[in-house]
């Protein structure tokens, strides 16, 4: 699906999917997906629970491969080499396409060895330059005022709201050109939510973003196009504007408007 | 119609009452009878213990009958035993569990490695005893404090395969999930992420065997046998608190009787604080 050309600036497609199936053991629960995701664009995922949009995003760095029985078919295109091929190193994907999940996930660390675990992982950095690292990666994810007091206390010790940026922050330590978000607010309160949605519109301007989100004025107020998903199908991908005030599908008007899903 | 109000005498409910507090009676009387054995154990141990209980137990090797002594040679050969034992097993049990929990989960012959091992862990230690005898003393002709050791180790490895697999599955996925995400391998994800965040739990197994194999006397009787002298060679055979125990308590020497209350005292008390410090240690865990 093509979103209509607005025609002011040029749009690269960062990622492709192109006749994407994907199965759980023998039931499917994707059905022949083809879209783009736009380099520097925000796209939503949208569409009730077990329609297939958090797997779409799990396929995005073959998160699936962690288990057995979860298959991809078909072609995913990032930059033009397709990542489902067997020949992809999968750490070297995810280095590039980065993800936040639902629940923080702080690893049982000090605050600064939760960011500089990643950037270890692929660089032998001086000191300063992980010192560096690690404060303009925190800078980034909104989190460097509150916690730059405390960088060797726990992960842990922070409230669910700053976990989750720390979430964001470890993520973008290793500059992904992909940020993939699984709902990353809808387990935070609304000051908390507000605070990771600035974030994702000061990453924009860099970074791809690919974001799964149960909360339509989210989707509206953070997202540059909208992919809307219903049992394993892509419905409508359009400019947000266009989803939001005039769908070609009534399937989307329903949904959209809380008729159903 | 008007609705019956329900009041104390309704007969159901009065009988379930009675029922109950019936239930309650019977479970209070054997939680206290259960206690009470435990009370009067530990009340003969340190009532008795404390009696042969003196600076020469520590210092002085166990004795022939008729004179006094000490317990030096066999605390210094269960701890030589226990330790080495332990430094075998953990890294083996520990090992496995990982396969079983983290690499082996979702493969169709972890099951039947639990299971396996569940049999093993309950396994009597006669029975291994026997086993190590055939096939280490045996062959070399003699007992030796090695063969104890390797006693004591297949006895403790079941013990940590089954805590270790334990603690690493009640690591949330999500903390692997996002290691790996990071394009961590899965090596480096189990090690620097999952140990972590188990590592209270993995302690609390290595010490529940420490405390499981330092009572063993059964699997010991047929593998390092017992010393009456000092002896620190491992492969000459050596004496342990338990076996030291079984020996001197079926003597007629009064000496060697108060000697082996002495011993049970000390063996209890170690277990009874590595079981306290597993306890506490899996306490923080759980709280966090």
């Amino acid at each position: 699906m093509m979103p209509r050309d607005n025609g002011s600036d040029k749009l690269h497609a960062k990622v492709e999917f192109r006749k994407l199936d994907f199965f759980y053991g023998d039931s499917q629960a994707l059905y022949d997906i083809n879209m783009s995701v736009y380099e520097n664009k925000v796209t939503a995922f949208i569409g009730p629970s077990g329609c297939g949009k958090s797997t779409l995003l799990r396929v995005l760095n073959r998160m699936y491969d962690l288990y057995p029985r979860q298959r991809a078919e078909g072609e995913v295109l990032l930059d033009g080499e397709n990542i489902l091929a067997d020949r992809q190193d999968v750490n070297l994907l995810r280095a590039r396409v980065g993800m936040v999940f639902q629940k923080p996930t702080p690893f049982p660390m000090s605050i600064y060895d939760n960011i500089a675990f990643g950037i270890r992982l692929y660089e032998k950095l001086r000191k300063s330059d992980l010192d560096e690292r690690v404060e303009t990666s925190l800078q980034r994810a909104a989190l460097w005022s509150e916690v730059k007091d405390k960088l060797g206390s726990s992960g842990l010790s922070l409230s669910g709201g700053q976990q989750q940026r720390l979430c964001i922050a470890r993520t973008i330590a290793l500059s992904p050109e992909v940020i993939l978000l699984d709902e990353p607010a809808s387990a935070l309160d609304p000051i908390s939510t507000a605070k990771i949605e600035e974030t994702i519109d000061e990453l924009k301007k860099d970074y791809t973003i690919a974001i799964v989100t149960h909360n339509m004025q989210q989707a509206a107020r953070v997202s540059n196009y909208t992919a809307f998903m219903y049992l394993g199908n892509l419905v409508e991908f359009d400019e947000t504007s266009t989803v939001f005030t005039s769908p070609k599908e009534s399937r989307t008007q329903d949904y959209i408007t809380g008729r159903f899903g | 119609m008007a609705r019956a109000s329900i009041t104390a005498d309704n007969p159901f409910y009065r009988r379930r009452r009675i029922r109950n507090n019936v239930a309650m009676s019977l479970s209070v009387i054997a939680a206290l009878l259960g206690l009470t054995w435990l009370a009067l154990i530990l009340g003969a141990l340190i009532w008795q213990g404390f009696g042969g209980m003196s600076l020469q137990v520590f210092t002085e090797m166990t004795p022939p009958p008729g004179s006094a002594g000490g317990l030096l040679n066999p605390i210094v050969g269960s701890a030589m035993l226990v330790g080495a034992a332990i430094l075998i097993s953990a890294p083996i049990g520990i090992l496995a569990g990982t396969y079983l929990a983290e690499y082996g989960r979702y493969s169709r012959v972890t099951p039947t490695i639990r299971f396996i091992n569940d049999i093993l862990l309950s396994a009597p230690s006669i029975v291994i005893g026997l086993f190590i005898y055939e096939v280490t003393v045996v062959p070399m002709g003699h007992f030796s404090g090695w063969a104890g050791i390797l006693a004591l180790a297949v006895l403790a490895i079941p013990i940590m395969v089954r805590t270790t697999e334990d603690m690493l599955l009640l690591v949330p996925n999500e903390l692997r999930e996002a290691a790996s995400a990071l394009g961590t391998p899965r090596s480096y994800v189990i090690r620097r992420v999952a140990y972590k965040a188990a590592r209270a739990g993995l302690i609390t197994g290595v010490l529940l065997a420490i405390a499981r194999v330092s009572g063993e006397t059964a699997p010991l009787l047929f593998t390092a046998l017992n010393n009456q002298f000092w002896n620190a060679d491992l492969n000459q055979p050596i004496a342990s608190l338990p076996v030291v125990i079984f020996q001197f308590a079926m003597s007629p020497y009064a000496e060697w009787q108060d000697l082996a209350w002495a011993g049970a005292l000390i063996i209890t008390l170690f277990v009874l604080i590595t079981s306290i410090i597993a306890r506490a240690l899996g306490a923080t865990r759980g709280s966090k």
